[in-house]
């Protein structure tokens, strides 16, 4: 359980400073918020390297593919898009 | 140093670049630096991962890495950015299944090995799997709505709530028996997961299906900070402290945005998640008094006359321009009226488009500057002021109803364009918007109505302006 504790620990700052610097981001910039926060989850593709790293075999195996595969397509087509966005945001 | 110790300070390294990314964030001028740093961070977490791990076997590995990258490649390429709604929802689906995935491929780790997890494991796999399945199958069903596959109205059927229930309830008492606490009818372990899993994807649905069309933007940033939540739970399945703070700062951001929409919206979020309500609107319902009530209309001709004698014009943009894709019309008759020196400006309300933010977006896209853009609390004192308003494809957002305490959308939040000296309206009808009730800002005196199509009108308008 104290690891799990720690862990707590670490969500409820992490959310803290999360609320933090999001509110203060104008809503002009809200979409690419969204998207690049969308991107930022794909950091479960970290979780999926993990597991798939310890097995050879299987459903296990696959099911580990699959999620690598989901996580890099938030992961490289969220960040690209958010670039996308960002680069239209011009001043006159 | 030895080498763990050095992958551990990798991922503590990616940990402060995301937050110091979404810091960036906080203005135009440095948002794009921002992002990438964001994605460098992920770079760092990715390679440090792929460094420590001894990886036994590396073809589903590699192909899940090729596959993936070439797919968010190529939507990242192909999207449009009216479709950014339908392409974040997908996306979130997808951060969902990731999460639920590596909690599923864990737990059959755990079994091949005929390992049993402690119950703190058991219950970061029952809680990723559960948010990351619900994600997924929730944010399907509010992508068929936004794509028109699947109604934007509520669909509601009898005993739902009852059903939603049961559901819940089922996938708590599944959940026990697969952190080990009971056995269940002596289901193996993972046969119990499985029916689970299906649990959670019936209830992702049926939490989607009842909200209608017009409460995406709050169901959308909903799903986004679930898909956060799932890879903070999945950080708690494998132990891993990045995913905790990664997942957590996801998990804020869609949670704020879905506060800033209820708001905008004037709804609590219970509401908009159990109240069935805003369908698509259905042209003009009958009131008792229309017949004494009458607009005035007036043509193209006339409406650039007015736009280009003001000094000080505001366009109040809504969701019928992006669904006319007429906002590089509208940059042009602006561009014009710049050059007679009128001082234009944009008001933006926080649910003009599909999104948090979308509408930004779409002028961003029609180089529109980002500093003539205004939110509701920056320019709404500024309309007394003004000489001219032009509403384009908005209704309910500028509807003056919103001050009266007896009306159905009392206290919503709404640009008072009402104010302004005089008001043009362009628009298709006099049909009324999302919240289904009339719009008394279409009879007042100083208001005119440009009926058609906003692409065609805006055609019409340029081409005014310019004669004027």
């Amino acid at each position: 359980m104290g690891e799990m504790l720690v862990g707590i620990y670490v969500f409820v700052l992490a959310t803290l400073a999360g609320r933090e610097v999001i509110t203060k981001v104008p809503p002009t910039l809200h979409t690419p918020l969204m998207s690049g926060a969308n991107a930022i989850s794909g950091i479960s593709i970290v979780g999926a390297l993990v597991v798939s790293a310890q097995v050879d075999s299987g459903l296990a195996q696959w099911l580990g593919g699959l999620a690598i595969a989901l996580a890099m397509v938030n992961v490289v087509g969220g960040f690209m898009v958010t670039d996308r966005m960002l680069e239209m945001f011009k001043k006159r | 140093m030895n080498f763990s110790m050095a992958v551990e300070i990798s991922y503590l390294v990616a940990s402060v670049l995301f937050v110091v990314g979404l810091k960036r964030l906080q203005s135009p001028a440095t948002a794009r630096g921002g992002n990438q740093l964001a994605a460098l961070a992920m770079l760092i977490a990715i390679v440090a991962t792929l460094l420590d791990n001894q990886i036994i076997d590396w073809t589903a590995i590699l192909i899940g890495m090729f596959t993936g990258t070439f797919i968010g490649f190529w939507a990242a390429k192909k999207v449009q950015m009216t479709q950014m709604p339908e392409l974040v929802g997908i996306f979130n689906g997808f951060g969902g299944a990731a999460s639920a995935l590596v909690a599923g491929a864990e737990l059959l780790r755990l079994q091949s090995l005929n390992i049993d997890s402690t119950q703190g494991e058991g219950l970061s796999i029952v809680i990723s799997c559960l948010i990351g399945t619900v994600t997924f199958s929730g944010s399907f069903v509010a992508f068929g709505k936004l794509k028109g596959i699947v109604s934007g109205n509520p669909i509601t059927f009898p005993l739902q709530k009852t059903l939603n229930a049961i559901l819940f309830i089922g996938l708590l008492f599944l959940g026990g028996s697969i952190m080990g606490m009971y056995t269940f009818a002596d289901l193996p372990t993972l046969t119990t997961f499985f029916i689970f899993t299906i649990a959670a994807l019936s209830l992702g649905i049926l939490l989607v299906l009842p909200i209608g069309g017009a409460d995406m933007p709050v169901v959308i940033s909903l799903l986004n900070s679930y898909s956060g939540l799932a890879a903070s739970a999945a950080g708690f399945v494998i132990g891993s402290n990045v995913l905790i703070i990664s997942g957590a700062l996801v998990g804020a951001s869609g949670l704020i945005l879905t506060l800033i929409m209820c708001k905008a919206m004037n709804r609590s979020l219970s509401n908009v998640a159990f109240g069935a309500f805003g369908g698509e609107s259905t042209g003009s319902p009958q009131g008792n008094d229309d017949s004494d009530k009458i607009a005035r209309s007036v043509d193209p001709e006339g409406a650039a006359m007015i736009l280009a004698y003001a000094q000080s014009v505001v366009i109040v943009p809504g969701y019928g321009l992006a669904v006319a894709q007429a906002q590089h019309e509208l940059r042009k008759v602006v561009d014009n009226l710049e050059e007679r020196g009128v001082d234009v400006k944009y008001a933006i309300h926080p649910v003009a488009g599909r999104m948090p933010g979308h509408m930004n977006v779409l002028l961003a896209e029609a180089d529109v500057p980002y500093d003539k853009l205004f939110d509701l609390d920056e320019i709404n004192d500024d309309f007394s002021r003004t000489d001219v308003v032009l509403v384009v494809g908005a209704n309910d957002v500028v509807n003056p109803e919103a001050h009266n305490p007896q009306s159905v959308i009392a206290g919503m939040p709404i640009l008072d364009v009402d104010k302004a000296k005089s008001v043009i309206i362009m628009k298709r009808s006099l049909s009324t918007g999302f919240a289904g009730i009339d719009n008394p800002l279409f009879y007042m005196d100083h208001t005119s109505m440009l009926f058609g199509d906003a692409k065609d009108s805006m055609n019409d308008l340029v081409r005014e302006v310019r004669e004027a």
